[in-house]
């Protein structure tokens, strides 16, 4: 591989442990009407050793951050059983419990959880499974249950064992700003430093295989685009030209990356190659075009452009190379992503001079609002199409907030200190 | 100090002379006319002295003036300030703004110095279509310096679209802060 030559390590930068003030928190602001009630029991430990984590804690936080679970109070319970065996039905109805989930870790080289979800009011088991892992990530485990009893119950993938990019800004006692690009799980837990720099930090974007990323770096003075592996923290400059390096979007097969340059005049849409490293530029006009992302078929890419005089997505079709207009309502539409069925698009949507995140269904032409705070951008979509994470500001604070399709359940995850920006969702992650 | 070869050239051909009388013989005649000719180059050589000083004198005047000149236009160029303001969703230079360039641009004219514009936005938008705004301030500056004659390779445009405010918190009052083109002297 004649690219290997070319990736620089900077091995001092990356994969710090981030300090915990920088953690996001999640601060659940609105849930749905009626969530399912779900005991999520204690889970066993099995053999020798000491569990790493409680298990089911973070299997309730999870159903419980989806909005549309209630999980019982463990002081609530009447018993803490672990196997089938133990489970008396009479005592979670008893509660208004509508599904027990019970399970057992059995720590060791190779971590192993095994878990058995009861149908209280059908009085029988529905689910059952183990997960194991050698790298002992146990949290990663835990949202993996979490996976199983969602899908298992709302018929839909989980989207818990999934992990997060976000910049951050800190500003230091001398009044400099520090740029954070850092990795965590969904929930937030296990922040890891993937680039700390004294210039900005932007655009941070998920290769489609989860294991590499691309983002905006102006660390060598001016803006530049980076790809990065995230095992080996090997990285490398892709470009350097003068003018516009932004917006970095990777196809859905991972051969190409869409980017923004300007270096022939005004902004507009380029396609990498990957492994030519040649550039073809698809979009040509003296207007802003910008932020592209690509349809999950990778036949067309959605991007916004202003040739129309005001911020409007536009799409371009990669077979014909015809662009059309998508959105009409309102003066300002930008930064679109979408879900991976290919219909519902969230963007940034103005409305009565604040910024909203709103979601527009390609189909029937929708637009729906979803938030009601001002300055919402970067709206990033769950692979699994339920939840939005996008950033707000609460006070002068930058934070990152989440809001279902529906608009139903929203939550908040403000770091303990500084700005959060630019979340990305992961896609599925290989286990 | 740049008379002295003049003069020291008028000093030989002096030295020349009297030792031409000397070394001349008896000719009375032949003696007077050396001697006039040693007071003829005397002369000469102070008229060329004069004449050098007075070259000189004019020339550390025009350096004293240009000295002035710079630091007249450096002044101005501090007066006006190096940061360009724009109006909301705008990258057209406001009066003020021209204003203060053409400051820079009467300084930049005289030298050959290179400059570097940062475009900048306020919050409001999204921050990838706020790079390219911040871009379009930064050109409109460019531009304007082109078409006043500064040369476009001594010009270098980079936009930080609304990463880097330097009034931090909402409304008009701190946006107005951040939509802004910084100029540097590179």
């Amino acid at each position: 591989m004649t690219t290997l030559a070319r990736i620089l390590l900077f091995a001092t930068l990356m994969v710090s442990a981030v300090s915990a003030r920088a953690q996001l928190v999640i601060e659940i602001t609105q849930g749905m009407d009626d969530p399912t009630a779900i005991a999520v029991v204690p889970f066993a430990t099995e053999g020798a050793g000491i569990a790493p984590a409680d298990i089911a804690e973070i299997v309730a936080d999870d159903l419980r951050r989806s909005g549309q679970f209630s999980p019982v109070r463990r002081d609530n319970m009447l018993s803490y059983p672990s196997t089938a065996d133990d489970v008396y039905f009479r005592d979670w109805r008893a509660i208004d419990t509508e599904y027990v989930l019970i399970g057992r870790v059995t720590p060791g080289e190779r971590l192993r959880v095994d878990y058995e979800l009861f149908d209280v009011n059908r009085e029988r088991s529905v689910l059952s499974g183990s997960q194991s892992d050698a790298s002992g990530e146990a949290r990663m485990l835990a949202h993996r249950v979490s996976d199983a009893v969602y899908e298992h119950i709302t018929g839909i993938p989980g989207a818990f064992a999934t992990r997060l990019l976000y910049v951050s800004v800190e500003r230091n006692l001398q009044g400099k700003d520090y740029y954070r690009l850092t990795l965590s799980d969904a929930d937030g837990a296990r922040p890891i430093v993937l680039l700390e720099s004294r210039e900005p930090i932007m655009a941070p974007s998920w290769a489609p295989d989860g294991r590499e990323i691309a983002y905006v770096s102006f660390e060598t003075g001016r803006p530049a685009i980076f790809r990065q592996e995230l095992r080996s923290g090997a990285r490398e400059q892709l470009t350097n030209f003068r003018g516009l390096n932004s917006s970095p979007a990777w196809s859905p097969d991972g051969n190409t990356v869409a980017m923004v340059l300007s270096k022939d005049g005004s902004p507009d849409i380029y396609l990498m190659d990957m492994a030519s490293r040649s550039l073809n530029r698809i979009t040509r006009h003296y207007a802003i075009d910008t932020e592209p992302t690509w349809m999950p078929d990778g036949k067309s890419i959605l991007f916004t452009s202003d040739r129309g005089g005001r911020p409007q997505i536009y799409r371009y079709h990669l077979q014909t190379g015809i662009t059309d207009r998508v959105t009409f309502e309102g003066n300002y539409n930008a930064r679109a992503r979408i879900a991976q069925d290919g219909r519902n698009m969230v963007l940034v949507h103005q409305r009565d001079g604040q910024y909203h995140i709103a979601i527009h269904d390609l189909v029937t032409d929708r637009l729906q609002v979803l938030t009601s705070t001002d300055l919402d951008e970067s709206p990033s979509i769950a692979p699994n199409g339920s939840m939005v994470l996008y950033a707000t500001k609460s006070g002068d604070r930058g934070i990152l907030s989440a809001v279902s399709v529906d608009g139903g359940v929203k939550f908040n995850l403000p770091a303990r200190s500084g700005d959060v920006r630019e979340p990305a969702w992961s896609p599925y992650l290989m286990p | 100090m740049k008379d002295l070869p003049v003069a020291g050239k008028a000093l030989t051909l002096l030295f020349t002379a009297a030792f031409l009388v000397a070394c001349s013989g008896t000719d009375t005649q032949q003696q007077e006319e050396a001697a006039a000719a040693a007071a003829a180059a005397e002369a000469a050589a102070a008229q060329q002295a004069r004449e050098a000083e007075q070259a000189a004198a004019r020339e550390a005047a025009a350096a004293r003036e240009a000295a002035a000149e710079e630091r007249r236009l450096e002044q101005a160029v501090a007066a006006a300030g190096s940061t360009f303001y724009f109006d909301f969703d705008s990258s057209t230079l406001t009066t003020e703004a021209r204003q203060a360039l053409d400051a820079h641009i009467a300084l930049l004219r005289t030298n050959d110095r290179n400059v570097r514009l940062d475009g900048h936005t306020d919050e409001r938008g999204t921050r990838d279509y706020n790079m390219a705004l911040g871009e379009r301030r930064a050109n409109s500056v460019r531009d304007y310096m082109v078409v006043n004659g500064i040369a476009s390779y001594r010009i270098e445009t980079v936009s930080y679209g609304e990463e880097q405010p330097v009034a931090y918190g909402s409304g008009e009052e701190n946006w107005s802060q951040n939509r802004r083109v910084e100029l540097s002297r590179q």
